[in-house]
């Protein structure tokens, strides 16, 4: 057994995701058969190895920098950015009370 | 007109001679869409006036004695992961259900300067995860050659309208064989270009060191010239790459003699026979064509699966936690606190693949655990990659097959999360190498499914893919 379910709550509470006691038993089945098989990365010596974060090429220094100038044709005002908000108010973003009165 | 039997060259051809206009074809290819679309829900919604207001600017263009652009009224369809102005952009989840994106994707813009007339969006795997194309929140699409089939996935809808008609090329992403293995179970070409050849910006990521743009098509031709409208370096994307974009239309030039062609020798193990039968075909072809071939190994492949499935998931679970109720449209009704907010909208508006991949990645990447999985990974891709410039050092380019089997039938796979992931351990090595790398179809089985060989090239050498693949095709045709 790589993890039990109690492992499983903890893991979503740290991904802020909700499960129902039925997804908590079918991801523990699920996530520990998937952790089982990647035990196969063991077999591998990677001793000395630098780890591969990004693809990496030959490219000049500063090849992904870019002039610093302003581009108004992409400049976002806060009614655009929050059109998508399921609530907005005053150019913000509105979520639930975060600090509760003493 | 007959969207189904058209290419860019003969949309090319006519709308010089013509025989219709681009807002008639335009509208054509939507009523077409429209008619068809049942069958298979492979697009997810319609753009009739972007797509008209397109069609009219290159009649215009057409009537002043302008050239059209590379694209010039071609009808296309583009994935839903990909953000278009003002036109609802899903990724296939409930949870951007009603997402209208404020920007255009970098690939969309070039496309459209060059003429494209992007018709729909295309139906995928909820956030492109998925083999299968049963992970969209709005129903599965069918695969067109055999409806009672999955198209594959993540691109699904991608590869189906092409094969199907109603678009005459379109985009797709793939981070683990997305492109490719809808390609392959969909009978047309599809393409993942070298990590960097095009902009992600306007990609909605899901794992961004693997994240590819690439086209689908019905020829060789069609997909070298997609790439070439929408490649090169971006400023919105500092992953984009400064490389010089070739003309890969002037590769496709027949001159595959003397080419030596890899086949790794880890790759045709566990192939389903009638598929291998077909690849071994193919390759007999290449090697009529005056190709050499050699037996080369990639020692590294049996990990690859364990390896992409940390990586991705880990890259995942990180990217995905932006929808939390706060930004992107949905929030739960029961959201009394943040925190409640927060667990709440994600819990109901991920599907389960989703869910099980924030899962995954959240764990790998977790205090005492992160050594052991995601750095181990990452060192094993770097295996990976160095496996594929050993091979590039002896060989061309590298031959393998798509996938281990060809199209499945719908709900045959999708009880086991593992057994579909194993599924694509011929084409997540590209993806975790960054090399370009196509599907080209090969043949069909005694049932009719299409299946489509894999052909490898190095970084930045599309030019040698098409110009193998294009040889290919044409002596199949010939």
């Amino acid at each position: 057994m790589k993890i039990t379910e109690k492992e499983v709550r903890y893991v979503a509470d740290l991904a802020n995701l909700r499960l129902t006691e039925d997804e908590i038993q079918a991801m523990a089945h699920d996530m520990d058969e998937i952790l089982v098989y990647m035990e196969k990365l063991g077999q591998v010596n990677t001793d000395g190895v630098e780890p591969m974060a990004q693809v990496l090429y030959a490219a000049d220094e500063t090849s992904t920098l870019r002039d610093d100038v302003e581009h108004p044709e992409r400049r976002f005002t806060s009614a655009i950015a929050t059109a998508n908000a399921p609530q907005a108010g005053q150019g913000y973003f509105k979520v639930p009370k975060v600090i509760e009165r003493a | 007109v007959n969207i189904p039997s058209l290419t860019i060259s003969q949309i090319k051809a006519d709308l010089a001679a013509k025989i219709y206009s681009a807002v008639e074809l335009a509208q054509a290819a939507l009523d077409f869409a429209a008619s068809e679309n049942p069958k298979t829900n492979a697009y997810l919604h319609f753009s009739a006036d972007r797509a008209l207001a397109a069609a009219r600017a290159v009649d215009d263009k057409l009537a002043r004695g302008e050239d059209p652009g590379l694209l010039g009224g071609v009808p296309i369809a583009v994935k839903d992961v990909i953000v278009t102005k003002g036109v609802r952009t899903t990724c296939a989840s409930k949870l951007l259900e009603n997402y209208i994106p404020p920007y255009d994707a970098t690939a969309v813009v070039r496309l459209e300067n060059e003429g494209a007339v992007i018709i729909g969006k295309a139906n995928c795997d909820e956030f492109a995860m998925g083999s299968s194309n049963e992970n969209s929140a709005f129903g599965p699409v069918r695969n067109p050659v055999a409806l009672d089939r999955v198209p594959g996935g993540s691109s699904g809808g991608s590869a189906a309208v092409v094969a199907q008609g109603t678009a005459v090329v379109s985009l797709g992403s793939d981070t683990g064989g997305s492109i490719r293995q809808p390609a392959s179970f969909c009978g047309v070409v599809g393409v993942t270009p070298t990590y960097g050849r095009v902009s992600r910006y306007g990609l909605v990521a899901f794992a961004s060191s693997l994240d590819h743009i690439g086209p689908f098509s019905r020829t060789v031709e069609d997909s070298a010239t997609v790439l070439k409208a929408m490649a090169g370096r971006d400023e919105c994307d500092a992953t984009s790459a400064a490389a010089a974009v070739p003309d890969y239309n002037a590769a496709l030039n027949g001159e595959v003699k003397g080419l030596r062609i890899g086949l790794p020798k880890e790759y045709f193990e566990g192939l389903e026979s009638e598929s291998g039968a077909l690849i071994s075909r193919a390759i007999e072809q290449l090697k009529r064509l005056g190709c050499t071939i050699v037996e080369i190994s990639l020692p590294t492949t049996e990990q690859a699966i364990a390896c992409y499935y940390i990586i991705c998931t880990a890259e995942a679970s990180s990217n995905l936690a932006r929808y939390d109720g706060v930004r992107y449209t949905s929030r739960s009704p029961q959201s009394g606190t943040l925190a409640d907010m927060y667990r709440n909208t994600r819990g109901d508006g991920f599907g389960r693949e989703c869910k099980r991949r924030i899962m995954l990645g959240t764990y790998v990447l977790s205090h005492g655990y992160y050594d052991a999985y995601y750095l181990k990974a990452q060192k094993v891709r770097a295996l990976i990659a160095q496996d594929f410039a050993r091979a590039f050092a002896e060989v061309d380019a590298i031959v393998a097959p798509v996938s281990p089997f060809p199209a499945f039938k719908l709900g045959e796979k999708m009880a086991d999360p593992l057994q579909m992931y194993l599924s694509d351990i011929y084409t997540i090595t590209g993806d975790l190498a960054g090399i370009p790398c196509m599907s080209v179809p090969c043949g069909n089985t005694r049932e009719g499914l299409p299946v489509g060989l894999q052909i490898l090239t190095k970084h930045f050498d599309e030019s040698t893919m098409f110009r193998l693949a294009h040889a290919y095709e044409q002596s199949r045709i010939a």
